[in-house]
């Protein structure tokens, strides 16, 4: 561009036709298309970094998707189960004690035992109780309590298949036969007993898809149970419960702070060496490793303190530490863009100071204030690292009742998914991503929403 | 009206300190068992938990994963609801975690073994099955080995490169960072007996022995593939020439997709582990705090639910999950021990 402008200056002095000569000029033609040439291709590297970056966004949403979405289904199976009396309660007496403590698993198995008659053996038997979840138990105990008057009555029930059919229909265990390929079981290449699922299991399947005892049915346990070691029983909502109470309490803490600091910082602060020091510290603090809180969280709250151990309320006030730089520094933005004329009409009418921030500035700022409140909550809901030094990082099966409680959180549920030795927790950790993916667009969509719906321009 | 929301929360966050003090409050006394260790023991303990929940009046335990020697540290910090009732450990406790124990007051420790783990060295089913001994995998694996009666530093690259009936293919293992139990019980169970079969570390002395014996090459082929075992077993299926080290119970689990090597020509399945014939195998245990039982409601409950048949059996349902359970005559004697609260002594470990 410089050379145009010489070249171009060269020429200033010369008169109107020797200009027209040099911009008609074979030289003049090629320095301009070097100039468009050059603005093409910065062009086209600011789209080829757009296109790779949705290119690998996609590559990854697909891949999540594609693993996770077999998740929100779950196999069935259809039994006849009978309520025997002499098994649920021999004595009689509709304790309740004895009925939550009675053996239903003997009601599964005789159930299995009378679609299958020719299971024989304690080998065999035992293999054919593994095509149900041992969860089916639990709901058959659940019902009795319920309602005790089931017993000595037969009803049909569809219970939860074990992990291990439900992926060999999904197709995720190899090997599947005529039937099992319909549901998309993979055709056989594994030796028998080097698979999950066995001939005589594969044949039982088979009976059950043909007698149409197989169903499957949009998983709910995934939304309604806590974790669990077997997949078929593992939920989310305890997770989402857990971070729900800590992103309250980091709220609670990390709003009035932040956003006192902020209006402190840039509204009645002298500008002078303090607080230009905090200001940098500020900044800082918004680039410390998040582990780093957890470890002040560890030996502040829990060894000082004596907080306990696993509890959102200390797994909140760590996040709210970490949070808080972002929200006093988005706080500062959003005041600072509040033009100095409302303050000086405000203060002109005769407003005090106070009067002048709580009546004009703050309402004004509030828009820009809650964008990026909601932008730092998005960041907390997606943090593990600080949450492992405080003891989130657990096995919880119950879900929280309060903020003491002890609580795991979603990104942690997905972590120790992703862990887990049986197959079956692969589909649910991507499933698990999907949920928390849904809700961080959901929170950035209400921040752009505010943002939109109440930002003011001057 | 904006200002008094905002007194509005500031009262809020009052309301969450009070929160704080409530929170002290209750860690005085507390209604749910602690769990704290071991990673292996990690599935065996949560599938207690889970069952001990689901058909007891009692809260299902918090089970933290936090290695063997940083459970055994929460462990022994001390006495009371904010310490850790039960800790799960891949290895036996040391001398001098018992003694640190003992020093902050944790007194009566009741041990626990509760069955045992392989460690195998599998790869894909791709490739050809292999077998090992232990000081080929020394040879392999560590940073210094001997060739022609000198220590030098590992210059193998491929596995016929050690013994020409090996594969020819490059030494490449997927294994634990230094931070894992696995990793320890891979050194102590392989490393450090496969480079005795060589005179020239035997007769080094004995600090220098264990420096050479249990140090892993840092040139490439040993990849520290994190604690995610899931990965491993991933990586393994991508590339067939690679090995991973890991738990019985993910080669288990994914049978159909990996296989286990044998070592010393004997292959990694449940019943040679059980009765001892795959070398690589260690305990695994779990330790209790005897003042806890009876003040930390259901830990009499948890330790009976433990050490039943039904869970801990060889048809019990850790078996399901890869616990290769003890012989009867020793379960029966750790579930008495356990009943009667048997403390561990310093005797014992010496």
């Amino acid at each position: 561009m410089t050379d145009i402008v010489q070249s171009v200056g060269e020429f200033a002095t010369d008169s109107p036709a020797d200009r027209r000569g040099w911009y008609q000029s074979e030289e003049f033609r090629q320095l301009l298309r070097r100039r468009y040439a050059s603005e093409d291709r910065f062009r086209i590297l600011g789209i080829a970094a757009i296109v790779l970056a949705a290119v690998i966004l996609l590559v990854l949403l697909a891949s999540i998707v594609a693993k996770g979405y077999p998740a929100f289904v779950q196999t069935e199976v259809r039994l006849d189960v009978t309520f025997e009396e002499s098994v649920i309660d021999p004595s009689g007496s509709r304790d309740e004690r004895a009925l939550s403590g009675a053996n239903y698993q003997r009601l599964i198995r005789s159930a299995l035992q009378d679609i299958f008659p020719d299971a024989t053996g304690r080998r065999v038997r035992r293999q054919l109780t593994d095509l149900v979840s041992i969860g089916a138990a639990f709901q058959l105990r659940d019902m009795v309590m319920s309602d005790p008057s089931l017993i000595g009555q037969t009803r049909e029930l569809w219970v939860l298949a074990s992990d291990d059919i439900d992926q060999f229909l999904k197709g995720n265990i190899a090997c599947g036969t005529e039937h099992a390929a319909r549901l998309g079981g993979q055709p056989c290449t594994v030796p028998e007993n080097e698979r999950r699922v066995n001939d005589r299991q594969v044949g039982w399947v088979d009976q059950l898809i043909v007698e149409e005892r197989i169903r499957r049915s949009f998983n709910t346990v995934l939304f309604s149970a806590g974790d669990s070691r077997e997949p078929e029983l593992a939920g989310i909502l305890g997770g989402v419960v857990g971070s729900l109470y800590t992103l309250l309490v980091c709220l609670l803490m990390a709003v009035p702070v932040g956003v006192a600091a902020a209006v402190y910082l840039e509204e009645f602060a002298p500008r002078n060496r303090w607080t230009g020091l905090i200001e940098v510290n500020i900044n800082n603090l918004a680039a410390v490793p998040s582990i780093v809180f957890g470890l002040l969280g560890l030996s502040v709250l829990l060894n000082f303190f004596g907080l306990p151990r696993s509890a959102p309320l200390v797994g909140g006030i760590v996040l709210a530490l970490m949070t808080l730089p972002t929200v006093i520094i988005a706080s500062r933005a959003a005041l600072k863009a509040v033009p100095p004329s409302i303050r000086d009409a405000a203060l002109g009418v005769g407003a005090s100071p106070y009067q002048v921030v709580s009546h004009h500035v703050l309402p004004l700022a509030a828009p820009g204030i809650l964008t990026g409140t909601i932008i730092g909550m998005a960041q907390a809901l997606g943090e593990t690292a600080p949450l492992m030094m405080v003891g989130m990082i657990a096995f919880i099966v119950d879900i929280p009742a309060g903020f003491t409680d002890s609580a795991t959180v979603l990104p942690v549920q997905i972590y120790m998914w992703s862990d887990s030795p049986e197959r079956a927790f692969t589909e649910r950790t991507s499933a698990a991503i999907m949920v928390l993916l849904g809700f961080l667009i959901a929170m950035n969509a209400v921040a752009i929403y505010l943002r939109k719906r109440f930002e003011r321009r001057w | 009206m904006f200002i008094r929301t905002i007194a509005f929360t500031i009262g809020l966050v009052a309301a969450a300190l009070g929160a704080v003090a409530a929170g002290t409050a209750t860690a005085q006394s507390r209604d749910d068992i602690r769990i704290v260790g071991s990673s292996t023991v990690f599935p065996f303990a949560t599938t207690v938990a889970e069952t001990f929940g689901r058909t007891t009046e009692f809260p299902t335990p918090v089970i933290e994963s936090t290695g063997s020697g940083g459970g055994l540290k929460l462990f022994c910090s001390g006495v009371g609801p904010q310490h850790p009732d039960i800790t799960n450990a891949s290895r036996r406790i040391k001398v001098s975690e018992f003694d640190r124990c003992n020093e902050n007051g944790v007194s009566g420790i009741v041990e626990v073994k509760i069955g045992y783990d392989g460690i195998v060295l599998a790869n894909s089913r791709a490739a050809s099955e292999a077998n090992y001994t232990r000081a080929q995998i020394w040879q392999a694996l560590a940073k210094t080995v001997v060739v022609n009666g000198e220590l030098v530093e590992n210059p193998y690259t491929k596995w016929s490169d050690i013994d020409p009936s090996l594969p020819q293919k490059a030494i490449e293992v997927l294994g634990p960072p230094p931070t894992s139990g696995t990793r320890d019980a891979f050194v102590e169970l392989v490393m450090e007996e496969g480079c005795e079969a060589f005179d020239v570390v035997n007769a080094l002395p004995k600090s220098e022995r264990g420096q050479v014996c249990g140090q892993i090459r840092e040139d490439g082929a040993y990849i520290e593939a994190g604690e995610n075992d899931n990965l491993i077993v991933q990586k393994l299926v991508a590339n067939s020439d690679a090995y991973g080290v890991f738990g019985f119970s993910f080669l288990d689990q994914n049978s159909d997709k990996i296989q286990g090597a044998q070592i010393e020509g004997v292959s990694p399945e449940f019943d040679a582990i059980a009765d001892g014939s795959y070398p690589v195998s260690r305990p695994l245990f779990f330790y209790v705090k005897k003042t806890h039982v009876g003040v930390i409601p259901g830990m009499r409950s948890y330790l009976a639910e433990f050490t039943s048949e039904r869970a801990w059996g060889p048809e019990g349902y850790l078996s399901d999950k890869g616990l290769i359970p003890l012989p009867n005559e020793l379960r029966a004697a750790e579930r008495s021990k356990v009943l009667n609260l048997v403390v561990l002594q310093r005797e014992d470990l010496l």
